[in-house]
């Protein structure tokens, strides 16, 4: 089975003032989330769409399929976590209770921020889980990338035609995945912000899919100026 | 949905633009799996057109000629992955006697409105047809062979019936899928074509006898005629064709001119001659497209002969790319959609 995980547990801090969390704001007629659950639904790839979001959001959140007329029983609601792997694993318990987890089920785990991920991306991503354990989707970085330890001076400048910078989705066989994340400490779990770097800790390959430089991840009210922007002001004809 | 829609808007530069297409019973959503160049999309984006022209038109998405498969389909009609080919004449509305693509109400894709240049096409389900055992590089050309279809229908509806020579003028791949479709249809014809460019010409094997404009040989005379040149040679063309032409036989025009074309009228009244325009096509000359290449096992390979290039478009560069080729090949300039 192929899997689609929506990350939704943001809970907005990073937005200013507002106090609705970032995937449900407003990007051109829909909500953020409600653009980023459209592209797996209609990518037939995936067998189930496995959408996390803060558990007292739950309802909201399906009121707004249903006012969107999102109405496919493929999409299933579960709680996130209070971080982006613990969301990753709560949809992966959800998934692991309800329909069992097999040797080569893959779940695409996608930031419900990033609304314009393409069909392009999602399939690669599929594609390239048959080859790898886990796959990372990124682009070229056009700025230089300097690494500073104590946020001072320069620790190092990396050489830049080798730096990506990371988007999502990020793709993982579930039962690699499993594996690796039983095997680290609390403490590593509490520091690991991305999950594809469970894999490099433990000297895994992990494959690369080309992002797109607009699959941006809306963060700030500024990222969602750029986005309303980048979407409105250009009418179908 | 958000999709991206490859829009030409100026001269050589496509940017991408995004557009928000709703999820609704009416269309289905079609992936492009190949689009295929025309030479009226070549004209945009060299900017060949009136400054007003594409001042009109632009920002747009080119290419009217794409075959795709289905993604998604509320409905459940289509299913994942079904082959379909796009008609990009759409109308809207129904008339007994005028075709749908003569209507002037009818809109065209890559015509003044968005062609199928985009990461996923929502399409009236009216306007796709499914197809089989085509390979998708081939069924890209349906369209091309959808055209031939119309001028044919047209055709056999008003020419007399003395068939016996059929002339085609015009080297290139709208002259090339239309001499096939006389040599099946009219099996007892000879199928003559005419062209400028000897190399062009040697394509044409099945056709019955071959020949440069230049050097047409004294006595070879026509019974009906196809026009397949368009732009500033169509003057020329027409005119040869007026004289080598019988009596009573039918002109059938199907090249564009952006210019007005000055032709020998005293001898097309002499003569008693038919003009008769054709353009584009609609849902039922793709059928007929479709049951030609199911009916004749070797069209697949005749139209792959005339697929001079085949270019693997990732990103917007790669649509430069195969814009550039198609400049100096000899026939069709076809992209893997891979974006």
């Amino acid at each position: 089975m192929i899997y689609g995980e929506i990350l939704a547990g943001g809970s907005g801090t990073r937005m200013g003032n507002t106090e609705m969390p970032k995937q449900y704001l407003q990007l051109g007629t829909k909500p953020i989330i409600i653009h980023t659950i459209e592209q797996f639904l209609v990518n037939p790839k995936f067998d189930r769409i496995i959408v996390c979001c803060p558990k007292e959001w739950i309802s909201y959140t399906k009121d707004l399929l249903l006012k969107y007329d999102i109405n496919n029983d493929k999409i299933e609601i579960v709680a996130g976590g209070s971080n982006r792997n613990e969301s990753i694993m709560n949809g992966i318990k959800y998934i692991e209770s309800t329909y069992g987890i097999k040797d080569n089920d893959v779940i695409v785990t996608h930031d419900a921020v990033r609304p314009f991920v393409t069909q392009r991306i999602l399939d690669d991503n599929i594609k390239l889980s048959k080859k790898y354990d886990a796959i990372d989707t990124v682009i070229g970085a056009t700025d230089t990338i300097v690494n500073s330890k104590d946020g001072k001076f320069i620790s190092e400048i990396p050489v830049r035609s080798e730096c990506y910078l990371g988007q999502t989705p990020q793709s993982f066989k579930i039962t690699k995945l499993l594996e690796l994340y039983n095997e680290l400490t609390n403490k590593e779990k509490d520091i690991l912000t991305d999950a594809c770097k469970i894999f490099t800790l433990k000297g895994k390959q992990v494959g690369l899919v080309n992002g797109e430089i607009y699959n941006i991840k809306i963060t700030t009210q500024y990222d969602l100026k750029i986005a309303n922007a980048i979407l409105m002001g250009v009418n179908d004809k | 949905m958000i999709v991206q829609n490859y829009r030409l808007f100026t001269p050589k530069q496509i940017r991408t633009d995004f557009v928000d297409v709703p999820l609704n019973d009416k269309e289905i959503l079609v992936r492009p799996t190949y689009l295929s160049i025309c030479a009226a999309d070549q004209r945009y984006y060299q900017g060949k057109r009136d400054a007003s022209v594409l001042e009109k038109k632009l920002p747009m998405a080119l290419i009217h000629e794409s075959v795709g498969e289905v993604i998604y389909d509320p409905k459940g009609e289509y299913k994942p992955h079904d082959k379909v080919v796009m008609i990009p004449n759409t109308p809207v509305e129904t008339d007994d006697v005028i075709k749908e693509n003569y209507l002037r109400s009818s809109y065209f894709r890559s015509s003044g409105y968005d062609g199928f240049m985009r990461s996923i096409v929502n399409i009236d389900r009216t306007r796709v047809i499914k197809y089989n055992n085509i390979e998708d590089r081939v069924a890209v050309l349906l369209e091309l062979l959808s055209v031939a279809m119309n001028a044919l229908e047209h055709f056999e509806g008003y020419s007399h019936l003395k068939k016996q020579r059929i002339g085609v003028w015009g080297d290139g791949s709208v002259g090339f899928v239309t001499a096939l479709v006389l040599k099946k249809t009219f099996p007892n014809a000879k199928i003559i074509v005419f062209g400028n460019r000897l190399e062009k010409l040697h394509y044409f094997q099945f056709a019955d006898e071959l020949y440069q404009v230049t050097q047409v040989p004294e006595g070879v005379t026509v019974d009906h005629a196809f026009e397949c040149v368009g732009g500033s040679k169509s003057e020329n063309a027409i005119n040869q064709m007026i004289d080598l032409i019988n009596p009573q036989g039918s002109i059938a025009l199907m090249g564009v001119s952006e210019n007005l074309v000055p032709i020998n009228t005293r001898m097309v009244l002499e003569k008693g001659l038919s003009l008769l325009g054709n353009s584009r096509s609609g849902y039922e000359d793709f059928e007929a497209a479709i049951r030609f290449i199911e009916d004749n096992e070797d069209v697949k390979g005749y139209l792959s002969s005339i697929i001079s290039d085949e270019v693997i478009v990732k990103n917007l560069n790669d649509v430069n790319t195969a814009f550039e080729k198609d400049l100096t090949n000899n026939f069709k300039t076809i992209m893997k959609w891979e974006i």
